[in-house]
């Protein structure tokens, strides 16, 4: 008899494909967040592989933080345009703007917390029942025990510890009118994995995700760019380094690493040797010990 | 690179969150920023040593109190294999996280202390580990530095252990490793204190078990998940059948049948974005087209019409309940399988199982949360069902209460 196998990435393809079919078929109106961000592209790549020939079923929803890398925004637009998706942006200038939320200020601030009031405002505005996360549990010790549907109430708090138990292939999407569900089809991806799965399909990503000489500053050990939205204190020293980007998020607190690699098989390696967790140099989870567990109780992804 | 899910099983103080812990550690898996984590949360806690359960512990509750509550999982690889592990909790209250590890899992790993041999968790553990037929067994047996590495005493759980699984029927092989997860004995280093354990290391297993059986390729199943209609121009006559293989194979040309329809076609083309396909089999993901138009919807089955599966209103089942309420006789439940979402009433609850020495209480009730029984069920829509024994994908099942929308049983069909 033949032998019928699939490597890891096919097998992880196959379990994505099919949580992004479920999610279109038990949900009234879903939506797929898109940060641009790798995961985000590696899912939308997904998406448009489980529906093809046809397009996609749902839009794409961008939750804009206005604090965004200028190539982050380009690349959305044309990804967009690629797969013939529709986009829906949130805002949370706009939020800032109709005193919704308040913007932090201090040395620390960032708009990472304000992000969620806004998905949550734009999950409410749009009637979504359902959105699509890439969100993957080897990112956060909290995030190991996300499920692949993870049901949120009428506030959009998620409660770790009444969460359905999910069995074999079958996942209970059934809701109460209010209620809506975030939906993870990474869920059981590593890091390694989305990058081996990039290379594979030959994924296009923004330039920021690889090495290039940039303008930066180190602030607390974490490497930051210079950007509109970060300028030297007093103190700093304004350096060009070989830079790249491990994760895309609001660019006055995602560091850079040092780092040579200009390719896939580059990133790969240095994946493979890497000591640090991705979201290692995110300040956003060093705030507390359960600062990704107490966010995304409150709503955040 | 090939992948194993396992998962893990063991009671309160087991040291199963160490010995994953010490699995990721010593493959090299954790990164130094969580394990400086780990290290400033034991300081704090006044743990002598580094503790390494706090690798997986991640719940606010469960650091409180020391405790796994609820199934995590976690990823590492080697050079040999990708590895998924479902780590679930060992309290009784928390036997439902075990069967919804073991679910999704290829291999089990139970945990024995050395102290306490064979109790009555581990039969319960070895019950589901069975019932959900999962086919490779590991017994750890953890903590021999507190027995003094004494062969003696672990030749005694051995032959403890080898009794009780003896009474049941379906693992197929089981491995016994004598371990320290604390000191990393025979987790992934060959101990030097045990040189009368002559078998491999509990990771040397983990990468060279075979584990090539879990998916069924002789009997066709095809659940349809979602119908894709492209309505563009290039694709104006497009109409597939998106789902995932549930077993057998299947190529272009072959004749098919749709449940509950029960009409013919033949295999047009295996579609998918990246071009067609000469065959599919579980578990991938497909788009199938027909050659001809017939009416097909989500919850429908396409198969082979030598070997269909049985189209049935009754079923007779194994379940496991999850809910809080416990189950209601003649009670009314929605039901998944596969696909399809129907409405179930229980007909009868048969017996059920005192797991803890696998007897029989026939004159049983009902079920309450982490119960495990038999009953018959009876379906509004017919299910195209197979025995569990057979195909786990259309042979299980879940139970949905309508009020609350709360899964509350897990099902393994015995008999469609």
């Amino acid at each position: 008899m033949a032998s019928y196998s699939l490597s890891h990435l096919k097998q992880l393809e196959a379990e994505a494909i099919y949580i992004l079919r479920e999610t279109a078929a038990q949900f009234e109106n879903p939506g797929l967040l898109f940060s641009g961000g790798k995961d985000s592209i590696v899912m939308a790549h997904l998406a448009y592989k489980a529906f093809h020939p046809a397009k996609l079923p749902f839009p794409l929803v961008h939750v804009d933080t206005g604090h965004n890398f200028p190539e982050t925004m380009d690349f959305r637009d044309r990804f967009v345009e690629k797969l013939g998706a529709r986009l829906v942006v949130g805002s949370v200038q706009q939020s800032i703007d109709e005193g919704k939320v308040q913007e932090e200020t201090g040395p620390d601030a960032s708009r990472n917390a304000l992000q969620t009031v806004t998905l949550l405002e734009t999950i409410e505005k749009n009637e979504f029942d359902a959105c699509l996360g890439g969100g993957r549990r080897d990112e956060e010790k909290a995030r190991a025990k996300e499920r692949f549907f993870s049901h949120r109430n009428d506030f959009g708090e998620w409660d770790p510890k009444n969460q359905r138990p999910e069995l074999w292939n079958l996942f209970n999407g059934r809701k109460h009118i209010g209620e809506n569900f975030r939906v993870f089809p990474l869920s059981n991806w590593t890091e390694m994995d989305i990058w081996q799965y990039i290379k594979e399909e030959d994924i296009e990503l923004p330039s920021l995700y690889f090495a290039a000489e940039r303008e930066c500053l180190t602030r607390k050990g974490t490497i930051l760019a210079i950007s509109e939205f970060v300028q030297p204190r007093e103190g700093e020293v304004v350096e060009k380094k070989s830079i790249r980007f491990r994760t895309m998020g609001d660019a006055t607190i995602t560091g850079a690493v040092e780092s040579v690699a200009v390719d896939y098989d580059a990133i790969i390696e240095e994946v493979a040797a890497a000591r640090q967790t991705e979201r290692g140099n995110r300040a956003d989870d060093k705030r507390s010990e359960t600062s990704m567990e107490d966010r995304k109780k409150e709503g955040y992804f | 690179m090939d992948l194993l899910r396992f998962t893990t099983a063991g009671s309160v103080d087991d040291g199963k969150s160490t010995l994953i812990g010490r699995l990721l550690y010593d493959s090299k898996s954790i990164f130094e920023d969580q394990l400086e984590a780990v290290e400033v949360s034991s300081k704090k806690r006044g743990d002598e040593e580094v503790n390494l359960a706090l690798l997986t512990d991640g719940l606010k509750a469960e650091r409180e109190q020391g405790i796994t509550i609820d199934v995590a999982y976690r990823y590492f690889a080697t050079p040999k294999r990708k590895f998924i592990i479902a780590d679930t909790p060992g309290h009784i209250q928390y036997t439902r996280n075990m069967v919804t590890g073991a679910s999704t899992a290829d291999l089990a790993i139970i945990l024995i202390d050395a102290r306490h041999g064979v109790i009555e968790q581990t039969k319960r553990h070895t019950f589901i580990a069975n019932l959900l037929r999962i086919q490779h067994v590991v017994v750890a047996v953890n903590k021999m530095d507190l027995v003094d590495f004494s062969e003696e005493r672990y030749n005694e759980i051995v032959e403890e252990y080898r009794e009780l699984a003896s009474r049941l029927g379906n693992i197929v092989n089981i491995e016994m490793i004598p371990i320290s997860a604390l000191r990393g004995d025979n987790v992934v280093d060959k101990s030097e204190k045990m040189p009368w354990y002559e078998g491999g290391t509990l990771l040397y297993h983990l990468e060279n078990v075979y584990v090539g059986g879990t998916e069924n390729h002789v009997e066709a199943r095809f659940p349809v998940q979602w119908v894709i209609r492209p309505h563009s121009n290039e694709w104006h006559d497009f109409r597939g059948f998106a789902g995932r293989v549930a077993g057998g194979v299947f190529k272009p040309g072959d004749e098919v049948l749709a449940l509950p329809s029960g009409f013919k076609s033949t295999i047009k083309t295996i579609h998918t974005a990246d071009g067609d396909l000469e065959e599919a089999f579980a578990p991938q993901s497909v788009t199938i087209t027909l050659n001809d138009e017939i009416d097909i919807s989500r919850g429908d089955m396409i198969v082979k019409g030598n070997n269909p599966p049985k189209s049935t209103q009754d079923i007779e089942a194994m379940v496991c309940w999850f809910g809080e309420q416990p189950l209601q006789p003649r009670g009314k439940y929605i039901i998944r399988h596969t696909e399809q979402e129907t409405k179930a009433v229980i007909q009868s609850l048969d017996y059920q199982v005192d797991i803890n020495n696998f007897h029989k209480v026939e004159d049983a009730t009902t079920l309450s949360m982490n119960d495990i029984g038999r009953i018959k069920l009876r379906t509004a829509k017919a299910l195209h069902a197979d025995p569990y024994a057979k195909n786990r994908h259309t042979g299980s099942f879940i139970l949905v209460d309508a009020s609350s929308n709360e899964t509350v049983a897990a099902g393994m069909i015995v008999q469609p």
